[in-house]
């Protein structure tokens, strides 16, 4: 990678244009009354087209993506993104419908959500999906929309309370914030599980539900899920599974059997499409039977004569939650990955995604510290280096600061890998997350553990060399405070 | 076991790794799994296709939709989509990487956010833009949020009647479990009506109003005397804004509104099914610290170079948890990236052309069906690329005339109006052809 | 260790208090500030807004982190210090010297639950 400096606004010259538009309706001028018109003209670059693709090829250059290499970003799932997934995707017969086209018009989209509606229900016991939120975060919102309104029709209005692990995801209480309802926090117990005597206390008739990552955070695989469930069931709740960390399950667990009622799945990380630098993603929602009748509508259905159909409204529906149907271009890659994928390939996405996170934990449990020292699923989390290189006198005073869990990740950098998820979950100081997936190779992995190894070395001899890395990146660490105490955050023609 | 093309595992890999971690095999991984949640494996899935059969599959699919010439926006318009934007939009450095959280090995995602906000900047009028928001529906919705947020002990949010329906009903549907109350501002000939504005205002409880800078029925909104009256309550305005159109309107930061959010389909992306699109928010930089999502800064690295960050980050879901402005995580970034390469190719003068271009279609269009006699006018107010007829035919009737012949327009927009979108895809021809299949239906 | 002075009024969330003429000068402590780091960003109410003792009335932001500030006492905000919109690093350079808000205090009585410097400094161990 090697630096570039330019914005696109520091290539502009008046007069030089990147567009090609057709040479039209001459001497028509633009009818607009003055007060209505634009005083300013907007301040847009003006570049020509090979400066425009220049440009954009050096900026990507600056950028490290999963087909540049290895990516362990914990509860990320940064697997492989295939590449026909992209061609059909930008099939002129799917990116040229119009939203509102006639139903006859679009059968053929209409079956691709039907078609992946039963084919999520399949993977995950759910019975109904609704495809609309574009995102995980948006999929918890919406998914908690759809359990208040169960609740709402049931005219069980006292429901405002939401349970959620102190290892959750930051999104969880986020989106019940947004969602209304107030954030009642379960503690985890020193084995990283949810703590079921500490729930039991919660659990009344003012409790919607609670909101469950399985595997956990920590990548552990929450054992109690039965009584969890019975136990919340019992009180009225209902249970939502996070599916952010679905992929150690895929063809082996179902959310629906152990007792979940709503859940989101991000298709962005178990179902293989582009990250896109922070999306666009999506965030489907699954429900039981019997709430099926209160996800976000408009929905696709299917008619006796096997024609389909959109059903916009509906009273029992949540309501809208984005402008049409969801992503429908990301859905399409995800379709076209499951059915590549098929029955038997499902069986063993999550246990080789699950084995590989559980041989990078053994060979590097000796340089980094194993707080929960059990089988993970798809990813685990270390509490920092054993060894981080600090010294201390004798009186205890530090006379050299030891490497933490920031400075490992940036040394990572320096050798052509994506630093892991650092600082989450805050149950421990210098948490680092890894987690593989099932598309790297046993050499891809090796050769990770080699220079994790590495650095834990480096550290122990000089933590400076970690504490000043990266060394071999386009640029070195930025000042964020200063970006943050005093933010520029647009271009302005007097930086240049 | 048939090797998969996507999974690198040997049958050998697998043995030494299962030896290494000190289990039997794959199925042992899961023994902490209670039995009776273990799969049996039969799910109710075909089993793999081939690349191939992949394509032959969608290209079956694919044919069960008719192909059709789009002349009905309604939040989603077929604009020219310029051929690199795709293009670099593909390159997998930007399309598969994540959320730029490592910033050393980010520049070049961060570089174009920096550079989206500054565009979004400049086409609002505003100080301060965010990395994108899901769509257009949501960005108003966080709006709402943010106008709240804004104005401690105000309760109540406008939406103007002339919004697009999926605008209202996503910001309804957001403040109903979030426990906001809407009034609703009635429209007056196709315009917001600033005496019905004044009369929900005068209430005092007001946190912010919403409103269409191009509204339903594709009608330049006129917002003279809209902010004064809005800002009098110490109340938020947000304008709901067409981004292409705003090369040529007057802008939320010339009409003095404090938030600007919006769709970017306009700026080029494909129609697509309705997504992935891109929304956007802007405001004034006193509400920078309220506003939802990511937000790239620039700043110097170590060595003194300059670079870009995430920043204020203070403010979001992985820091704040249930206290952030918003629960949003992932956005549309690189469909951000499509519109500033749009925003780049177009240029000041292409972006002025394509609405000259869209302009000029739709009023043609207009006069030629007013002139067909199947038409009436119902607002004659100052419209771009879309607006509004009265049918004598009823709606459905006249959609299937036009779709038999190949068009998708006239959307029923409310009983007996109808909308025709036309952009720069456009020509004369094409538009004599729709007006001449209505002429022969004998309708 | 971290500078506690004698005379203020202290409270568990790392507030200190000083009492002029009725009103509560209130800022952070300097345990409070080396534990945030570099501040980045401090978030004030308006003058004239009520605070009501044992909630939350800002926050002071650092790049990677957010920590709510709770009012030590109840009453209407009389004056913000608007120094720290610009310049939040002066909480790190001295946090004593530079308070955040100044509240006029509803109920004088609510001081009494508050610590002493020795109370505080048992508090944070030092």
């Amino acid at each position: 990678m090697k630096y570039y400096d330019k914005l696109i606004f520091e290539l502009s010259k008046e007069g030089r244009c990147g567009y090609s538009l057709p040479d039209a309706w001459k001497g028509v001028e633009l009818d607009l009354p003055e007060q209505l018109s634009r005083k300013s003209p907007a301040g847009l670059p003006e570049v020509s087209e090979c400066e425009v693709v220049r440009h954009y090829t050096n900026l990507s250059q600056m950028n490290f993506g999963v087909d540049s290499g290895f990516y362990p970003l914990g509860s990320c799932t940064m697997k492989y993104n295939p590449k026909i997934n992209e061609e059909i995707a930008a099939m002129p017969a799917f990116c040229s419908l119009h939203p509102l086209q006639p139903e006859s018009s679009v059968q053929g989209a209409l079956e691709v959500y039907w078609n992946m509606e039963k084919a999520l229900s399949a993977i995950t016991g759910m019975a109904a999906f609704s495809f609309n939120p574009c995102a995980g975060a948006h999929g918890e919102l919406s998914g908690l929309m759809t359990m208040r309104r169960y609740h709402e029709l049931r005219g069980d209005s006292a429901r405002t309370k939401v349970i959620v692990p102190d290892s959750a995801h930051g999104t969880n209480p986020a989106s019940a914030a947004v969602c209304g309802l107030e954030v009642v926090v379960v503690k985890s117990r020193p084995d990283g599980l949810v703590d079921v005597e500490d729930l039991k206390p919660l659990l009344g008739n003012d409790i919607a539900g609670i909101m469950m990552t399985n595997p956990n955070t920590l990548g552990l695989f929450e054992k109690e899920i039965k009584e969890i469930a019975a136990l919340v069931h019992g009180c009225g709740g209902l249970l939502y599974y996070d599916g952010a960390n679905m992929n150690p399950l895929l063809g082996v667990v179902r959310p629906g059997d152990m007792g979940f009622d709503i859940m989101h799945l991000n298709l962005h990380k178990t179902f293989s499409t582009p990250h896109g630098g922070g999306g666009p993603g999506s965030g489907p929602i699954g429900v039981a039977a019997r709430l099926a009748d209160c996800l976000p509508r408009p929905r696709v259905i299917r008619e006796a004569d096997g024609r389909f159909r959109i059903e916009s409204e509906k009273d029992s529906s949540a309501g809208r939650v984005s402008a049409f149907m969801g992503n429908f271009g990301i859905i399409l890659r995800a379709y076209s990955y499951i059915l590549s994928l098929g029955r038997r390939n499902l069986l063993l996405a999550g246990k080789l995604a699950t084995l590989n996170a559980n041989y990078i934990k053994e060979e590097l449990r000796d340089c980094y510290k194993l707080p929960i020292d059990s089988i993970c699923k798809h990813e685990f989390v270390f509490d920092g280096l054993i060894d981080d290189g600090s010294r201390k006198d004798a009186d205890g005073n530090e006379t050299r600061p030891g490497a933490t869990t920031l400075d490992v990740a940036k040394r990572l950098l320096d050798y052509g890998y994506h630093a892991p998820t650092i600082y989450f979950p805050l149950l421990f100081h210098q948490s680092i997350m890894i987690e593989p997936t099932e598309t790297e190779s046993k050499e891809s992995i090796d050769a990770f553990i080699a220079v994790m190894k590495k650095i834990a070395a480096e550290a122990a001899e000089d933590p400076m060399l970690l504490k000043s890395a990266p060394h071999n990146t386009p640029v070195s660490r930025p000042d964020e405070t200063t970006a943050a105490r005093q933010p520029i955050l647009r271009w302005e023609a007097t930086q240049a | 076991m048939a090797a998969f093309s996507y999974f690198p595992h040997t049958p050998e890999d697998i043995r030494v790794m299962l030896d290494r971690i000190g289990v039997a095999s794959l199925d042992a991984l899961y023994a902490d799994v209670p039995a009776e949640y273990v799969h049996d494996g039969n799910f109710e899935l075909p089993e793999p296709k081939s690349e191939q059969e992949i394509r032959e599959f969608f290209a079956a699919l694919a044919s069960k939709n008719l192909p059709l010439k789009i002349f009905a926006g309604a939040g989603a318009c077929d604009h020219y989509s310029p051929s690199v934007a795709q293009y670099l939009c593909s390159r997998s450095e930007f399309s598969t990487a994540y959320t730029p959280y490592q910033a050393e090995i980010s520049q070049g995602t961060l570089r174009y956010i920096f550079e989206f906000q500054s565009l979004i900047c400049s086409l609002s009028g505003m100080d301060v833009a965010n990395a994108s928001m899901y769509d257009g529906p949501t960005a108003a919705a966080e709006a709402m949020f943010m106008a709240l947020a804004s104005t401690k002990k105000k309760t109540r949010f406008l939406l103007s009647e002339t919004l697009l329906p999926n605008v209202r009903e996503v910001v309804a549907t957001y403040a109903h479990y979030h426990g906001v109350e809407l009034g609703y501002i009635a429209h007056c000939g196709g315009q917001t009506s600033l005496d019905a504005l004044k009369a929900e205002l005068e209430k005092d409880d007001v946190a912010g109003v919403l409103l269409p800078s191009v509204n339903r029925f594709g009608i330049v909104e006129d917002f003279s005397g809209f902010a004064e009256a809005i800002h009098g309550q110490k109340a938020l305005a947000v304008a709901y804004c067409d981004p292409s159109a705003l090369a040529v309107v007057r802008t939320p930061g010339e009409w003095d509104f404090d938030i600007a959010v919006g769709d970017g389909q306009t700026l080029g992306i494909p129609l697509c099914f309705g997504g992935p699109y891109v929304g956007f928010m802007a405001c004034r930089k006193d509400y920078v610290r309220k506003m939802p999502g990511r937000i790239v800064g620039q700043t110097l690295d170590h060595d003194g170079r300059r670079c870009f960050v995430l920043t204020l980050q203070a403010r979001e879901q992985h820091i704040r948890r249930e206290k952030a402005t918003s629960n949003i995580c992932s956005n549309q970034s690189l469909m951000a990236l499509y519109v500033t390469i749009y925003l780049s190719l177009m240029g000041p003068e292409g972006m002025k052309e394509v609405n000259r271009l869209s302009s000029a279609g739709a009023h043609y269009l207009h006069d030629r069906l007013l002139e067909s006699g199947l038409f009436e006018e119902v607002f004659d107010k100052p419209f771009l690329k879309e607006f509004v007829l009265r049918s004598k035919v009823p709606a459905a009737r006249l959609q299937q005339v036009l779709l038999d012949a190949g068009f998708f327009a006239a959307l029923e927009t409310e009983e007996g109006l109808v909308s025709f979108c036309v952009t720069e895809k456009h020509g004369k021809e094409e538009i004599d052809a729709l007006v001449n299949s209505l002429k022969e239906a004998e309708l | 260790m971290s500078k506690i002075i004698e005379g203020l009024k202290y409270s568990e969330t790392h507030e200190w208090v000083k009492i002029e003429d009725g009103i509560a000068i209130i800022g952070v402590t300097d345990f409070a500030q080396k534990e945030m780091g570099d501040i980045t960003y401090v978030d004030m109410p308006a003058e004239e807004d009520e605070v009501n003792a044992g909630e939350e009335f800002g926050a002071l932001e650092s790049v990677k982190a957010s920590s709510d500030l709770i009012s030590p006492v109840s009453g209407e905000v009389c004056e913000v210090n608007a120094e720290l919109e610009d310049s939040p690093e002066l909480i790190n350079s001295d946090p004593y010297a530079n308070w955040i808000i100044k509240v006029k205090i509803s109920d004088e009585s609510e001081l009494d639950a508050l610590m002493d410097a020795a109370a505080y400094a048992a508090q944070i161990g030092e």
